[in-house]
């Protein structure tokens, strides 16, 4: 198999000598998906940026070649390479909300890379840009040419990055985490999107990510980067049957899922190494616990184990290590029973009744209320002491507004919320029982003030120990209870990576003693070996503290793990609950089917997906009857109603006609 | 007592500005990591070299704050009668530049005024011919001599103040150990020494028109520009802060009601509404004499109104600045989070907000004091500024504006007032700017504890 594209040996380097990208190859044939998968600042996207050589200020090439259909890229003057870009190579970025230009309409977006590359006349621009967004799958494409990008859903706007990238005839197509920014259901539809693409025009595509899933849905050879470097290398089956490298075989291990429940995930200690701080040895030496000596003196060099498939690591080079390998793989993963813990049997402590939460749309002069934004809709759940409900659902559902409702942050419209038999709304009850942690800890914490001050301001605005040295003493135990070192108080947030940032904010919910956490997609932003840790902080707090938590995410990866029930939310309301067992393994309601098949799963061999159309409609305006019905496959005269709640088990309910 | 110390409403509010000064600094001392990004602009020579010349225009602003009146050698029944010319330490301190006035123009170094007059030579006749300065080189017989006589002054004054300088130097070490700072106040030195030695026997930057030292007017004129920028920061600071802030963050009817008012104010020509109010202000002065004992009591009162009105319309600009940013931090989940806590929303306000948006402040601030040097020389052109009595960058200016035409033209006094303020602000500027970064904690990574 000829290769379309070669890098040999690239290496990129900040003004100051850090190597972002260091000495990486690797080869991509036609028609071939090959993915770079690692953590975020293990230079990925720099390494994307070099091969269209689109570097930002203060980084530069410093060595390596970069050969494209006989044309060593590197060489090319910059008149020519624009004739690459776009024509040759196109790239799609992860922000399709960032990339498109809000003053032109998505046409004339087309046009202008088919008037670069293609030389076409206006009509066949024309004609040329509405067959690309037919393409793409956009519907009624005559008429959305001539929207502006902020009339077009996320997905859309991603299709339309897409059918721009394709209007060039490009011969590659580098995919920088095309579908991070969306939701799973569209995830499934953009990759489903790019793999029929590629088979229709045999152009080879890189694709960046981070996502396991992704990776095994959409990938055929797959390079693992660590610290800019490519760690190991192989085939998509190679990889998940038996990954080689130590790095490799933690990421898998840190993923959360269901075969895990019950047990702590192995959790990557530390994290990565900041650039300019690599020396000699091994870049995950310190952090992989099959190290020995020699990985902390030298540098592991490139050990080719098979057809394609190759490693660093010093494992490979020494005939030493074949036992090792093997003992890793066999990884003992025993599913502990869990769930067999009725929650009927335990204490309610939260009890959610009929809660509604409406924005008002004001129009006029006048500020005349004219409708209403049903965010939460009549939403009835209850969280047992100690136990963990997971609330699912696609982003725009709901699930933060009810979230906020529940703390008060958002004034409810109606309905009541008894928290250990007492109602808080339209009351002034304690703030102590309930806290939140929120999804982005770099916005969650105040750049100004430190973290003793962050953690001592809930205590003495809740009345909290009697004095200063008292809470300072109370703190003290709060960060050794997250995992962080004690003088680490004394120090602004922006000092700590990402996942201590959320230890951070767990301390400071933990700070008040709350009864009941809100999670609010806590572990989205971070790493998958980050996120393991957190995971597994909470799980340790919640049997060491008897909490209870409210978790809000769209990971059902980290559902599976941390739940004991689950409640599915669509359009302001829960069609779906049970217990994650019942929920995730025997979905009934055809949204939550639609949902589960829709994530990509690092086993998903054989698994039949199912497509859904469009996009969720809009809250202020939701269809009349069930809310699912206009993308329901199973759609039935008697879904101009909206469902009554289905009882299947003792705690099993679900809101559709078909089981009426 | 030879002297009766006079405190002007100015000067009553510059003692307050310092004494607040003190007392943040004493708070801040005891506090180590409020002190930490304090010791970060210690540390920086380009905020010390800035200090270093923003603390030389401040300490003639505050010697010229020191108000007195020295007493009569006539006595009205045995009470001492004092001077009615209020008189400052500053204007004790340069004496000669003060009471060496000429007739009219002269060039900088000049022996001669700028235009011919009509003298009566030994012989009797009339001749128009440029006449000596009576003070400016008035020691040289010969009008050759001048320019050896200028570098041997030069020089000597240089060398003194380099000595000075030096002495400083040495004393200073301890504190404040980067070359840069050291080599500035070696050159201030030098350049002060080399002036003030000059400044004896000439008119280092010539005379204005009604013959008045154009250096003592450009020293004088520095209080009144500090006064002006800070006491009308002083007036816009807690509107813009308190009113942005609060609208930002309560949104609602708060919000509705700030917005108009600022919209409001914002629409009305600015110029007009200062002329209207000075103009109303200066009838309420000429009407009641009996409350001024001096006639700079009179101007000072002028000055501080003047301050209060700039303050009042100049703070919407900055308090739309704030409101916006204030509605982006509300969003800003750490203040959710607070919320959750039930923190108070004046303990939200004052402890996640204005830190947040204390960098807009400061800029806007500093940029604001340039524009209020210049405002205040708008103003005087209109003639709703400062009292014309008074000194300021901005009489100096509109003095000078009518000879910009004149040929050969009068430069020296726009040239003076162009580069005392050019400095002024500079130093502030970039003074500020260096505070600005001390003050980011994404820039700088906690080196203690």
């Amino acid at each position: 198999m000829s290769s379309l594209l070669k890098v040999e040996g690239l290496v990129t380097r900040l003004r100051n000598g850090a190597a972002i990208v260091d000495g990486i190859s690797f080869e991509i044939a036609a028609g071939e998906t090959f993915a770079l998968l690692g953590e975020s600042g293990c230079g990925k996207s720099m390494t994307a940026l070099s091969l269209m050589r689109l570097l930002p200020d203060g980084v530069q090439n410093a060595g390596g070649t970069v050969q494209m259909e006989q044309a060593s890229l590197f060489e090319l003057p910059e008149r020519e390479m624009r004739n690459v870009r776009g024509g040759k190579m196109a790239m799609i970025f992860q922000e399709p909300g960032l990339s498109l230009n809000p003053v032109m309409t998505v046409g004339q977006q087309i046009a202008e890379v088919l008037e670069l590359h293609q030389d076409l006349n206006a009509d066949a621009v024309l004609q040329r840009s509405v067959e690309l967004l037919d393409q793409v799958g956009i519907p009624d494409a005559a008429r959305r040419i001539d929207e502006y990008p902020f009339q077009l859903s996320g997905g859309m706007k991603q299709r339309v990055m897409i059918a721009m990238a394709l209007a060039g005839s490009p011969r590659l197509l580098i995919a920088d985490e095309p579908t991070t920014a969306l939701d799973v259901t569209i995830q499934a539809q953009v990759l489903q999107l790019l793999r029929d693409t590629q088979v229709k025009s045999g152009m080879a595509m890189l694709l960046i990510t981070h996502d396991l899933g992704v990776v095994a849905e959409t990938a055929h050879r797959v390079g693992v980067m660590y610290a800019g470097q490519v760690v190991e290398q192989a085939s998509r089956d190679e990889l998940f049957t038996q990954p080689l490298h130590p790095y490799t075989q933690k990421l898998f291990a840190a993923l959360p899922s269901a075969g895990r429940a019950g047990q702590s995930l192995s959790a990557i200690p530390g994290s990565v190494p900041p650039l300019g701080s690599i020396t000699n040895g091994c870049r995950f030496a310190p952090r992989c616990d099959k190290a020995w000596a020699l990985c902390h003196e030298q540098t592991p060099a490139w050990t080719v184990v098979g057809e394609g498939q190759g490693v660093r690591c010093h494992l490979y080079s020494c005939a030493v290590s074949t036992v090792l390998s093997t003992e890793s793989a066999s990884q003992l993963s025993v599913p502990s029973i869990q769930n067999s813990a009725l929650s009927t049997q335990r204490s309610v402590l939260l009890q959610v009744s009929d809660l509604r939460v409406h924005f008002p749309i004001r129009k006029g002069l006048l500020q005349r209320v004219v409708g209403s934004v049903k965010a939460v809709d009549g939403v009835s759940l209850s969280i047992p002491k100690g136990r963990t409900l997971a609330l699912v659902g696609e982003s725009g559902c709901g699930k933060t507004t009810l979230g906020k409702s529940l703390l008060r942050l958002v004034p409810a419209t109606s309905g009541s919320v008894q928290f250990d038999g007492k109602e808080l709304i339209g009351t002034g009850a304690s703030r102590a029982t309930m806290q939140m942690v929120f999804q982005d800890p770099y916005a969650s914490l105040n750049p100004k003030m430190r973290v003793a001050e962050i953690l001592e301001e809930g205590m003495s605005a809740l009345n909290i120990g009697s004095n200063s040295t008292e809470r300072q003493k109370y703190i003290d135990g709060l960060l050794d209870k997250v995992g962080l070192a004690r003088d680490s108080k004394w120090r602004y947030p922006h000092e700590f990576s990402g996942g201590q940032r959320q230890r951070i904010a767990i301390a400071r919910a933990l700070a008040v003693s709350p009864q009941l956490l809100i999670c609010d997609e806590p572990t989205s932003a971070l790493d998958v070996s980050v996120q393991a840790q957190i995971l597994n902080l909470l799980k340790s707090l919640q049997d060491e503290l008897g909490l209870s938590y409210l978790f809000i995410t769209h990971n059902l990866g980290v559902v599976e793990y941390l739940a004991h029930e689950v409640c599915v939310m669509y359009l302001g309301r829960i069609v779906e609950r049970g217990t994650t067992q019942e929920v995730m393994h025997s979905p009934k309601h055809p949204y939550t089917q639609a949902l589960l098949s829709a994530v990509p799963r690092i086993d998903g061999e054989g698994r039949t997906f199912i497509k859904l159309e469009g996009d969720m409609p809009s809250p202020s305006n939701p269809p009349s009857g069930c809310h699912f019905a206009p993308r329901c496959a199973h759609v039935m005269p008697t879904c101009s109603s909206y469902p009554e709640t289905v009882e299947l088990s003792a705690t099993h309910r679900v809101s559709c006609h078909l089981f009426n | 007592m030879n002297f009766i110390p006079v405190i002007l409403w100015s000067d009553a509010l510059v003692f307050l500005l310092i004494a607040a000064c003190i007392t943040a600094t004493l708070y801040v001392r005891r506090r180590e990591h409020l002190l930490l990004p304090w010791r970060r602009v210690a540390q920086s020579s380009m905020a010390m070299v800035s200090l270093l010349v923003l603390s030389l225009f401040l300490l003639v602003g505050l010697l010229d704050t020191l108000h007195f009146r020295i007493a009569l050698p006539q006595s009205n029944n045995g009470e001492k009668v004092y001077s009615p010319e209020v008189l400052s330490v500053f204007d004790k301190v340069v004496e000669p530049l003060r009471t060496h006035t000429e007739k009219t123009y002269s060039a900088p170094f000049a022996l001669t005024l700028y235009a011919k007059e009509s003298m009566t030579d030994a012989q009797g006749n009339i001749v128009r011919e440029y006449p000596r300065l009576r003070f400016g080189g008035a020691h040289l017989a010969d009008e050759a001599a001048r320019d050896g006589d200028i570098a041997k002054r030069a020089s000597v004054g240089a060398l003194m103040g380099l000595l000075a300088g030096g002495v400083l130097m040495l004393l200073v070490r301890r504190w404040f150990a980067q070359t840069a700072v050291l080599v500035t106040i070696l050159i201030a030195g030098t350049l002060i020494g080399a002036i003030a030695n000059l400044s004896t026997a000439y008119h280092v930057l010539g005379t204005d028109k009604v013959g008045a030292d154009v250096l003592y007017l450009s020293l004088k004129s520095i209080r009144t520009g500090l006064i002006i920028g800070t006491v009308t920061t002083l007036v816009t600071l807690p509107l813009a802060l308190f009113l942005g802030v609060a609208a930002g963050y309560f949104r609602g009817w708060v919000d509705d009601v700030i917005q108009y008012i600022y919209t409001v104010l914002s629409s009305i020509p600015s110029v007009l509404l200062i002329a209207a109010a000075v103009l109303m202000m200066q009838v309420t002065i000429d009407t009641h004499p009996e409350w001024f004992t001096t006639s700079a009591s009179r101007a000072d009162l002028r000055l501080v109104f003047l301050c209060l009105i700039l303050g009042m319309t100049s703070w919407t600009g900055l308090c739309r600045l704030l409101r916006g940013e204030t509605l982006k931090l509300r969003e800003m989940e750490y203040i959710q989070a607070a919320q959750s806590f039930g923190v108070s929303s004046m303990r939200i306000l004052t402890r996640h907000i204005m830190p947040n948006v204390m960098h807009i402040i400061l800029i806007a601030l500093v940029m604001d004091f340039s524009g209020l040097v210049l405002a205040e020389a708008v103003l005087s052109y209109v003639g709703v500024g400062v009292d014309p009595s008074m000194i300021s960058f901005g009489t100096m200016i509109n003095g000078a504006r009518l000879e910009m035409g004149r040929e050969p033209m009068v430069w020296w006094a726009l040239a003076a007032a162009f580069s005392f303020m050019l400095v002024l602000v500079l130093a502030a500027n970039l003074f500020a700017d260096a505070v600005r970064d001390a003050f980011d904690p994404r820039l700088n990574r906690t080196e203690v504890k």
